[in-house]
């Protein structure tokens, strides 16, 4: 398979200045499609087809068709209605949006404008998680430029449509990229999540019709309406259209983030991009699309990355955040990890996460301290099958599963750990080991 | 309400003290009420307090009632929020707070090495601050720069990738 690393949201992502807008009007046909379309009034509806036909999936997890969910917004409500970016990027293991948002911010405000468009809104927000605050200069500034050259704020390129966007900057709470949960902190509101129905298409943001969309899905949607929905879909398979950005760490020679077309095998992802393993280093495990997934094994490094084949192969593509474990990482020590994660940003709202998360981590420092029994690898199961489709969002659903397929890929290194009261092997214990003992020793002084 | 008056806010109050923003602040307040709806005033809750701990260094209940006041939102509401969200500091802390990113990749990585060499070099644990007020030593959670790992931020505005013990050592050593 040819290796075209230049395909779409990342072909001139290395552009020097092209934070500007001149730069991202010469490398990307920028805000052309916005001239077209607002320029040339194309009826709102047809955009709504056009993404829809095209088979954008949401690339921030879920990977909902993009034109569905702007379809879902009640053509005849007098209420305003709301575009919202979750640019909210937090799952572990994923940085593409950072990428996107630092080096290309136009793009994504043009798509901004063409949802928004598309969905009637007069007023956008991009929800930006509270540790990008150093980022907020360059949008601020794109955002003026876009204002300036007439595609943002009153009377757009003379047609009477107006679109205001604005910043919103969060302050550290992973739950926020659950998208009712945004909405709720967007209100100023604790960041916990809503019940759906209603979804937010039709009560989202001040109980209004809202589109919350991840900024990748965002960024993909001026090149679809430039060039149709054919043209996105000569990328992908039949049900997974286009492009789409993974996240690749862990000890790799090469990592960062790679736009590939959706159905590459996972092996070409980490052999032809990321250079395969740094030397004297073994595969152990996958994880394809954050932490929140199950992980694969070596043995399905065959399996195409797109929506389908990984749902087939036992995970999902997720944020497409994937990460190479090596077979020095313990995968307890792993599990805990990750665990400690979810437990400390559950919001607290539903019981099964609150508690079973707090469980969770109890019964596998036990294990990790080598306290633990063998029925307790299955309690710990149980617990996670007790949160699993059991809490209120997401959240809990992403705490459960990499734990429990830690537990079925790698049960033996869970009943070592409580044989032996020790790890297989650990490289971070072994790395901390000099320090602890420096501890001790300042102690016994 | 919840949270306790820290120290400093003591101090204030005993000194009779009211927190005040400057002008420039204030035209900054209603810059930020303008980007909501007019009834939507507690949009403005999570930039105020922004605003607040920019200017405060931290969040005492003083600067939270300052934030509620200026803008005419109960003060419950904008203390649920200043409580809920991680990166409020509710303590003093530092003039440079090490946002140490060890979960999973950074993990992986050697995160938590870097980490324990930082406790040592500073002579701090996680969540202390240096006796000098120089360095809050952070363990937090993913930044979204796992291609880089290990990493940390500072105070938000900078970060520094691929870190070892030495690159932590010259960092640290530039830090006035």
């Amino acid at each position: 398979m040819s290796l075209n690393k230049k395909l779409l949201l990342f072909a001139h992502i290395d552009e020097p200045g092209l934070g500007g807008i001149d730069v991202y009007k010469r490398a990307y046909d920028g805000y052309k499609a916005v001239e077209r379309v607002i320029g040339g009034k194309v009826a709102p509806n047809d955009i709504i087809d056009l993404v829809k036909a095209s088979g954008l999936r949401g690339r921030g997890g879920a990977g909902f068709s993009t034109g569905m969910k702007w379809s879902f917004v009640p053509k005849d409500s007098p209420k305003p209605r709301y575009l919202v970016v979750n640019a909210d990027e937090s799952e572990p293991g994923t940085f593409k949006d950072r990428e996107l948002m630092a080096k290309n911010p136009h793009q994504m405000i043009e798509g901004v404008i063409l949802a928004s468009y598309a969905i009637k809104a007069h007023a956008a927000y991009i929800y930006l998680r509270g540790e990008f605050a150093w980022m907020v200069p360059i949008l601020e500034n794109a955002i003026a430029q876009a204002k300036a050259a007439g595609y943002l704020g009153a009377n757009i390129l003379g047609t009477g449509y107006d679109l205001e966007c604005h910043l919103h900057l969060g302050a550290g709470a992973y739950i926020c990229g659950e998208e009712t949960a945004l909405l709720n902190s967007l209100e100023g509101q604790r960041g916990t999540p809503r019940l759906k129905p209603p979804f937010p298409a039709v009560e989202g943001l001040y109980a209004c019709p809202t589109v919350v969309n991840n900024v990748e899905t965002l960024c993909a949607v001026p090149p679809i309406v430039l060039n149709g929905a054919d043209w996105y879909k000569q990328w992908g398979t039949e049900k997974s259209a286009g492009t789409k950005l993974f996240s690749v760490s862990g000890p790799v020679k090469k990592p960062g983030n790679y736009e590939v077309p959706l159905g590459l095998p996972l092996r070409a992802l980490l052999e032809e991009y990321a250079g395969g393993l740094k030397d004297g280093y073994t595969l152990k495990a996958i994880i394809p699309g954050g932490s929140s997934v199950p992980a694969l094994l070596p043995s399905q490094l065959d399996t195409a990355l797109d929506y389908e084949s990984v749902a087939a192969a036992g995970s999902m593509v997720g944020s497409g955040g994937c990460v190479f474990v090596d077979d020095q990482v313990c995968m307890v020590d792993l599990a805990l990890n990750v665990t400690k994660f979810y437990r400390h940003e559950s919001c607290g709202k539903c019981t099964p996460c609150r508690e079973g998360t707090h469980w969770m981590e109890n019964i596998l420092t036990q294990i990790e301290h080598g306290e633990g029994t063998l029925s307790q690898i299955d309690e710990l199961y149980g617990i996670c099958d007790m949160i699993l489709g059991k809490s209120f969002c997401a959240l809990g659903d992403a705490a459960a599963m990499p734990v429990m397929s830690y537990i079925k890929l790698f049960r033996d290194e869970f009943e070592f750990h409580v044989r032996e009261k020790r790890c297989q092997i650990n490289r971070r214990k072994a790395e901390l080991a000099p320090f602890r003992e420096a501890a001790a020793a300042a102690s016994q002084v | 309400m919840g949270l306790n008056a820290t120290k400093v806010g003591l101090d204030l109050i005993r000194l009779g003290h009211e927190l005040s923003f400057t002008p420039e602040d204030k035209a900054r307040v209603q810059q930020i009420l303008a980007r909501y709806p007019a009834d939507r005033r507690a949009s403005a809750i999570m930039p105020v307090l922004w605003l607040a701990q920019e200017r405060f260094e931290f969040l005492s209940e003083e600067a939270i009632e300052l934030t509620a006041r200026s803008i005419d939102v109960p003060l419950p509401e904008v203390a649920a929020v200043a409580s809920f969200y991680t990166m409020y500091h509710l303590e003093p802390v530092g003039k440079y707070v090490l946002q140490v990113c060890c979960t999973l990749s950074c993990s992986i990585m050697g995160a938590e090495r870097v980490f324990a060499h930082m406790e040592q070099k500073l002579g701090i644990k996680a969540g202390e601050t240096t006796p000098d007020g120089k360095f809050t030593l952070k363990k937090v959670e993913c930044l979204a720069s796992c291609g880089s790992a290990p990493m940390l931020q500072i105070n938000e505005r900078k970060f520094d990738e691929n870190l070892d013990e030495a690159a932590v050592d010259r960092l640290l050593d530039g830090l006035k």
